[in-house]
């Protein structure tokens, strides 16, 4: 790629709200890598009563629980101005929580009734009917469409996900849970939108997830230094295959709640 | 009976080799007699501490100061369920007070069979995210235990609004101003989950990690040395929305010296390093003063405590010193990061992920590591890829050695701090102890 004269700007939308497993660090990690190859890149940080920026190149949404989620949501509908950005072509990266946010509905029940009214910027819908929480290892072979090799991270919730017509996954599920549902995929992706249970945080563990969402900003990247990185996802698909045991299929893995 | 069968199983396990023989000693005295907590802690005046950090340091510096007066109960090997506090009790003279640090989950039972008359709240935030996925919900269940409970005095941290959430429905509470510089976990208001606002000018920032890191932990600051009504009425923190607010203050710590409502002040000079420390001190200062121990006998008592379980404590590997450092959660790295030895001495950290770690490392990203720049740090640990890649998007100098006694030699200095989460610390103290 060739810089191009303006900085990227990455909003980290709410960590306050949607940061309880490390998400930011997303943020950070795409910054870097922009930076890294002489492109100037910054994180406008968005807490919980700042205004959300309709002219950032990419957005990032990380998880969190119940209450904070609704909190969210609220103000992200009200001004649109996330919604804003998607039409005008901005990235978004959505983990957990963050994902079903985008989405249509995610089922929210409430003191004061259903609450969990989503942005309607994807035909995905969360209900919460998974009883224990889906928490552990999970591993992805991504979209086809995607060009990704497979994709490490941990996820801890108890949504569900389902995908409306013709919406497709971010991939398929080797080991874990994902959206919880018979077809085993995980997450969703369309357009310049993509959604993920993987925490760890994702982009940690998956540089190659992480460029093709800055190339969706600033096109065509240079290769980097990922050796920590590449030791780590080494090790990350150890555990996952000794997690899967002798029978060759992915298992689910879960933890009860203390 | 009981109490007698489970000595003996302690006694039996600690000849084995098998460890300090309390936690089997106590499910063996828990077995025989399910109510033993309340019987054992009958006639012992007990002081309970809970917290998400410095259970251990603040029961140990309680423990130095009620030792000015004769023998004193406690669990210091860091057993901190039922069984721990059984053995405890089992073992412990009888009429001595009590001073017991109690898992914060468990404080609810524990306060139910033991009757204290004290119960210190220090602070709360993310640990163990697997397991404890909602901070906000553990502030709830404190609140349950001290509504309305007479017969206790509840000694809490006043800048923590999780805490003051938790123990202000008490009858009786001394609020300490002990600082909490970890904000992350309460943003959201625990009342009402509207936005807290912090007084930018007595308190720390909220902690951030990647662009806009705040390192390190300063305490509060004040350029002159200001009168007590000053520090006492400082708001310090208030909800955006409903009336919860930081209470005034019983005990306030300001340049280092403490100083209480009524009027007594001593210089807070500990052997511990830190500003947590200093907190903890208060918090067991307080505590103490309810139990009869004069303020400045028991600071005094407390100075010279210089290590706590192993903690703070230097050992020899090799050719190197080692100082030992625990911190299991990004609220303790905050703490730990005050009291680092300055660059370019190496860091060697070492993350394990068991199930008493929590077997979710992604915490590694809400630390401010960028902190260490200007030095070596050797990542190390069950898993050290993982801090690895944190340390290569925070452009720290580090190399991986996944064995922490290794790690050590690797780091290329003869003095070097070495920080562990919770299993890979005993790990290494295991290993190293002299």
């Amino acid at each position: 790629m060739s810089p191009r004269e303006s900085v990227v700007t990455i909003a980290l939308l709410f960590p306050d709200l949607l940061g309880t497993y490390g998400d930011g660090g997303n943020a950070t990690i795409l910054a870097q890598r922009l930076r890294w190859r002489g492109q100037p890149a910054e994180v406008v940080t968005i807490r919980s009563g700042d205004a959300v920026p309709a002219s950032a190149d990419l957005y990032v949404v990380g998880g969190g629980e119940d209450l904070p989620q609704v909190l969210a949501a609220r103000q992200l509908m009200n001004p649109p101005n996330l919604r804003r950005a998607v039409e005008g072509g901005a990235t978004v990266f959505a983990v957990c929580a963050g994902l079903q946010i985008l989405g249509t509905s995610f089922d929210f029940a409430g003191p004061e009734g259903p609450q969990g009214e989503g942005l309607g910027l994807v035909d995905v819908s969360t209900g919460r009917s998974m009883n224990p929480r889906a928490v552990g290892e999970l591993l992805i072979d991504p979209d086809p469409g995607l060009v990704l090799p497979a994709m490490t991270g941990y996820e801890n919730h108890s949504g569900a996900t389902v995908l409306g017509p013709g919406v497709k996954p971010a991939g398929r599920v080797r080991l874990g849970v994902g959206n919880g549902g018979d077809d085993k995929v995980d997450g969703f992706w369309s357009g310049h939108l993509l959604g993920t249970y993987l925490h760890g945080p994702a982009l940690a563990r998956n540089p190659a997830l992480a460029d093709l969402l800055l190339s969706w900003v600033v096109g065509d990247l240079t290769p980097l230094d990922d050796t920590d990185s590449e030791r780590l996802r080494t090790e990350r698909f150890k555990a996952a295959a000794r997690v899967s045991g002798g029978n060759g299929t992915a298992r689910r893995w879960w933890h009860g709640r203390r | 009976m009981a109490a007698t069968a489970g000595r003996g199983i302690a006694a039996l396990s600690r000849r084995l080799g098998r460890g300090s023989g309390s936690v089997i000693g106590g499910r063996a005295i828990l077995g025989l007699d399910p109510m033993a907590l309340h019987h054992l802690s009958r006639g012992h005046d007990t002081a309970l501490v809970s917290a998400t950090n410095g259970k251990t340091t603040t029961t140990a510096l309680l423990r130095a100061a009620l030792a000015t007066r004769g023998p004193v109960v406690t669990n210091l090997a860091g057993a901190n369920l039922p069984p721990g506090l059984a053995a405890a009790l089992a073992e412990g003279p009888e009429g001595a007070p009590a001073a017991l640090e109690v898992d914060e989950a468990w404080l609810g039972r524990v306060v139910e069979a033991t009757r204290p008359i004290i119960v210190i709240l220090l602070n709360l935030s993310r640990d163990q995210l697997d397991r404890n996925n909602e901070v906000r919900k553990l502030s709830s269940s404190w609140r349950d235990i001290f509504d309305g409970r007479t017969g206790v005095t509840v000694v809490a941290n006043a800048d923590d609004p999780l805490v003051v959430w938790g123990a202000g429905a008490a009858p009786d509470v001394r609020w300490v101003g002990a600082g909490q510089p970890w904000t992350a976990d309460a943003a959201g208001c625990p009342r009402c989950g509207s936005r807290i606002v912090w007084d930018a000018e007595s308190l720390p920032d909220p902690a951030t990690t990647g662009d806009n890191a705040t390192p390190g932990a300063p305490g509060p600051t004040t350029a002159d040395d200001p009168n007590v009504a000053d520090v006492i009425d400082n708001p310090g923190w208030a909800c955006s929305a409903c009336d919860l607010h930081r209470p005034r203050l019983d005990v306030a710590i300001t340049d280092g010296v403490l100083r209480t409502a009524d009027g007594f002040r001593h210089s807070l000079q500990l052997a511990l390093p830190g500003r947590a420390n200093r907190s903890n001190a208060a918090m067991a200062m307080t505590a103490a003063r309810i139990f009869g121990v004069e303020p400045g006998v028991a600071l005094e008592a407390m100075a010279s405590t210089d290590e706590v379980v192993g903690r703070y404590r230097t050992v020899r590997s090799g050719n190197v010193e080692a100082r030992l450092l625990l911190a299991k959660n990004p609220a303790g790295w905050l703490e730990v990061l005050d009291v680092l030895r300055p660059a370019p001495m190496p860091v060697v950290v070492a993350i394990n992920s068991r199930v008493a770690d929590g077997r979710d490392p992604s915490w590694l990203w809400d630390v401010p590591f960028e902190a260490l720049r200007g030095r070596m740090v050797v990542a190390s640990g069950e898993r050290c890829a993982d801090l690895a890649v944190r340390l290569h998007y925070a452009e720290v100098d580090h190399k991986v050695v996944a064995d922490p006694v290794a790690a050590i030699a690797a780091a290329g200095a003869s003095e070097v701090d070495l920080v562990g989460n919770y299993t890979s610390f005993q790990t290494v103290r295991a290993a190293l102890a002299s």
